[in-house]
């Protein structure tokens, strides 16, 4: 038996050691079996009673989970005029964000290609930015050489990040008594989805948003490295929440349609294709000035030749990443995405296929180990989103 | 009747001219929630070391390699239904295809538990 598959980093190949994330003893210690991905180890489900990835899912989709996706770029950009110059980057609305407001926007290459995807949050007196973990070191590169020198591009290493996900979150995240940093500001069950502010911890600074990668209500919680030990204890003391690994950190955003970089997305991928065209703000369509924004507005008026669509597949094998698509003889996409839903439980998939096949109830086909199997367009996401906005 | 194991984490319990294969308990925990099994053709010819079967796990797809060559006499359709046999129990009623061994000498090269036990203590 072999694995002709796997959970695969992205390609960090020049990376020489894998690192480890300031709660990797945490992991070990409750059972996770530790796999390398963006250059860490990271844990890919925990063993025992409620471990596995489908239990792990499910209980995510009924209660709330705990994922530690220290693995990620925490940034900061400050200086006068940073909003310019992250928007001569990205193609969202960044100067008129409001403070404690986030943004899903993108890194474009100058052919409107997608460099990574990430989300701005505008803080007090700097952006703070969460970008890929396999993409952050050329994302800094790509930061450093094209913001102007009077911007201060920080790297937070010393921060892990957790997200806590579930329609239990917010009622486990209440209960332990964290308090708004800034007087008056208003307490973490109050934040609406995309909104996130300062916090304190027995005395401890948190960085707290109402956001996510599990289509669930939850909160991303930025955390200094010395602290978090003892606040992951602290969540996980909670009845409501298990530590839940990276496989079905997939499963859910699968279900949730939601795009992973270095899979679905890619510097191939413009936005328009990728079905991320709400990431273009208004103002910017109109004035342009973002990399790639030529091709990116003609492609928005005129259309794409393939577009990403949902797949829900008969039977039970799963369609892999690679998988071709078909339409009788005629190769139509191929699939960027996909597995088992363990919420539907059935096989789903992300492709990019032909804009003339990409409407719903579509059939196709996904050619996989020499065999066809039967498929057919569905609207995203999958599963319903449940953001508190 | 005896049973012997390979270092690609398959067992095949060996009784009369038939061996029955499957794959370890060791090689379900690390695949995880299987959710899908390619099962192989009653008739099929098959050489020792070839991909007869598929076990999809939420995470990866896995090819299952034939422990010797022979014929393919049956296959465990219960697993159609329940793919999930293979991680309950996956050293007896989760096992995969039978196969009627065409040459039992390529037994000799297999494992046996005490050997299989050691090389697993090892990875």
């Amino acid at each position: 038996m072999s694995e002709s598959e796997v959970l695969d980093s992205d390609d960090a190949g020049e990376t020489p050691a894998t690192l480890t994330l300031p709660l990797d003893a945490w992991h070990r210690q409750r059972g996770a079996r530790m796999v390398e991905f963006a250059g860490y180890w990271m844990p890919v489900q925990y063993a025992g009673e409620g471990g596995g990835i489908i239990a792990e899912h499910l209980w995510t989709r009924g209660h709330a989970g705990l994922f530690d996706v220290s693995h990620m770029g925490q940034l900061t950009v400050s200086g006068e005029a940073a909003a310019e110059a992250l928007e001569a980057l990205l193609p969202g609305e960044i100067a008129g964000l409001k403070p404690g407001r986030m943004r899903y926007s993108l890194l474009l290459d100058e052919n409107g290609g997608i460099l990574d995807d990430l989300i701005v949050t505008r803080r007090g007196a700097d952006f703070y930015i969460v970008v890929n973990g396999a993409t952050k070191w050329d994302d800094i590169g790509h930061l450093r050489e094209h913001l102007p020198d009077a911007i201060t591009l920080t790297h937070m290493d010393e921060h892990a990040l957790l997200a806590l996900q579930g329609p239990a979150a917010v009622q486990a995240l209440t209960r332990l008594g964290i308090e708004p940093a800034r007087e008056g500001g208003p307490p973490v069950e109050a934040l609406r989805f995309m909104q996130g502010g300062g916090y304190r911890w027995q005395g401890r600074p948190l960085g707290i948003s109402r956001s996510g990668y599990t289509g669930e209500d939850g909160f991303e919680i930025s955390v200094r490295e010395c602290d978090v030990t003892a606040f992951a204890d602290a969540i996980c003391d909670q009845p409501e929440v298990r530590p839940i690994g990276l496989g079905a950190r997939d499963s859910l955003r699968l279900e949730a349609g939601l795009p992973l970089y270095g899979h679905d997305l890619s510097p191939e991928t413009d936005p328009v294709s990728a079905g991320l065209a709400f990431a273009i703000s208004k103002r910017r369509r109109a004035d342009g000035g973002f990399p790639g924004a030529g091709r990116i507005l003609a492609l928005l008026a005129s259309g794409t030749p393939r577009v990403r669509v949902g797949l829900t597949l008969d039977g039970r094998m799963a369609a892999r990443e690679g998988a071709k698509v078909f339409t009788g003889d005629q190769e139509v996409g191929v699939v960027t995405s996909g597995g088992f839903s363990p919420s539907l439980q059935h096989p789903i998939a992300m492709a990019f296929v032909a804009s003339d096949r990409s409407s719903p109830s579509t059939p196709l086909e996904i050619e996989m180990r020499g065999k066809r199997i039967a498929a057919h367009v569905v609207p995203l996401p999958f599963i319903p989103h449940r953001y508190v906005r | 009747m005896s049973r012997y194991y390979t270092k690609d984490h398959e067992w095949i319990e060996i009784a009369g001219d038939t061996g029955t294969v499957g794959i370890t308990d060791y090689a379900q925990a690390q695949l995880g929630d299987i959710t899908f099994v390619e099962l192989p053709s009653s008739g099929q010819q098959v050489t020792r070391g070839s991909s007869v079967s598929v076990v999809d796990s939420v995470k990866a797809a896995s090819d299952v390699y034939t422990p010797v060559s022979g014929t393919v006499a049956d296959a465990n359709h219960a697993l159609t239904d329940a793919p999930e046999l293979v991680n309950t129990d996956a050293e007896v009623g989760g096992w995969l295809f039978r196969v009627t061994l065409s040459d039992p000498a390529e037994l000799d090269g297999l494992m046996d538990r005490a050997a299989y036990d050691l090389y697993v203590e090892g990875l």
